[in-house]
């Protein structure tokens, strides 16, 4: 099964997120920051990430940076997830490596078709 | 709802544009003529019809079979079907056609999503020929919407890829904004397709998606007739991908190996 790591400081966003996507058939992790996440990467990279942008420790596009300079960082699929819907800092996501980009709030459809877009299903 | 408004509810979609009112969906009626009622300042969806029977008003017919055909739409509905439209059938056509340009119809497009997506999709095609997109559809009311160009951010996250909407649309408040340059490639009618279809002239391509399900069997021939007419020769009809062109066997043939995807006849009216 594949694996998706769900990064968000909102619990009830990261329980949410989950349950839409072990419906499309992902096995789920989760971290409440970018710190916390590099901790699961470096112990096993996933097949995806789901990422929110403003976060305390580390935000979303400083742990992405990051990701891509780990061994096998490359790897992981990053679709961004967040409030943040100005132009320039979804090119600023894209530019940092992100796949795909979903404006909150979502539903099971938009993830779904992210994913897709993605090539993640 | 009582039976008789769902009775005049039903004769009045079948007579003016061919749909099919399932009578046991009372709650997708009460639904869609619900806010329309509100809109026209009635009360209930009951009131609304009363006053209807007291004065057959024109407007309020139209009103009510158009609030009952819309139909949800997403920008590049059905991935595949767009796939194979930008892989093989558009560059196709276009080479048989040379500096001619191409015709492409989104018949019935609601708010202009798919219409919009062609647009952006054979922007990005090196086509010889410029690519000419029309967009019709039975409400004025879905044909302003798209015309405006202004989606909501729901809209643009359901099948528009994050690089397009960077790419084609501007932020303005709460909504975005197509771009004039994609909006002035779109032509936009509105069109009963139960009417007489023949002064528009011949399409390379037709797009009808989930338009002759909806329909009553009668309506649905005629109008796969009248789409079947308005081919080109090698045209390409793509209806949903579950739809079939049963109803009008001799006008139609699908087209091995891709589902929803119809060929014109090369004998239907020939003669003609």
């Amino acid at each position: 099964m594949r694996t998706c790591l769900v990064v968000d400081d909102s619990r009830v966003i990261r329980k949410v997120a989950r349950r839409i996507l072990e419906d499309i058939g992902f096995e789920i992790a989760e971290a409440s920051d970018g710190m916390e996440a590099l901790a699961w990467c470096r112990a096993a990279m996933p097949d995806a990430v789901l990422l929110d942008w403003n976060m305390p420790l580390m935000n979303g596009v400083d742990f992405l940076r990051q990701l891509r300079k780990e061994p096998g960082g490359d790897d992981p699929v990053v679709v961004f997830c967040s409030v943040e819907s100005d132009p320039n800092s979804i090119r600023e996501a894209l530019d940092a490596g992100a796949a795909e980009y979903i404006m909150k709030p979502f539903d099971g459809d938009i993830i779904e078709a992210k994913f897709a877009e993605a090539g993640l299903l | 709802m009582r039976s008789e408004d769902i009775d005049l509810v039903a004769a009045l979609c079948r007579t003016r544009a061919g749909l099919k009112v399932d009578r046991e969906k009372t709650y997708l009626i009460e639904s869609r003529l619900g806010a329309l009622a509100r809109r026209e300042g009635f009360g209930a969806v009951e009131d609304m019809l009363d006053a209807l029977r007291a004065r057959r008003e024109e407007r309020m017919i139209w009103s009510i079979v158009e609030a009952m055909a819309l139909s949800e739409t997403a920008f590049f509905r059905d991935r595949e079907a767009f796939a194979l439209l930008r892989d093989e059938i558009l560059p196709g056509l276009a080479r048989e056609r040379g500096a001619k340009p191409l015709r492409v119809w989104s018949a019935a497009c609601s708010t202009g999503q798919e219409a919009y997506s062609l647009a952006m999709m054979t922007d990005a095609l090196a086509t010889a020929a410029p690519v000419e997109i029309f967009g019709s559809d039975l409400s004025e009311r879905a044909l302003e919407k798209a015309q405006s160009g202004l989606y909501t951010q729901f809209e643009v996250q359901r099948g528009l890829p994050i690089r397009l909407l960077l790419q084609h649309f501007n932020k303005t408040d709460e909504m975005w904004s197509l771009s004039p340059r994609i909006r002035q490639r779109v032509r936009w009618k509105r069109i009963n397709l139960i009417a007489d279809l023949t002064a528009l002239g011949r399409f390379d391509v037709i797009l009808a998606r989930n338009v002759v399900s909806g329909l009553d069997p009668v309506a649905r021939a005629r109008v796969l007739q009248s789409l079947a007419a308005a081919l080109a020769p090698d045209g390409v009809l793509m209806l949903g991908v579950d739809e079939t062109a049963d109803d009008a066997p001799e006008a139609l043939r699908p087209m091995p190996g891709r589902r929803g995807v119809f060929a014109r006849d090369p004998a239907f009216q020939k003669a003609a």
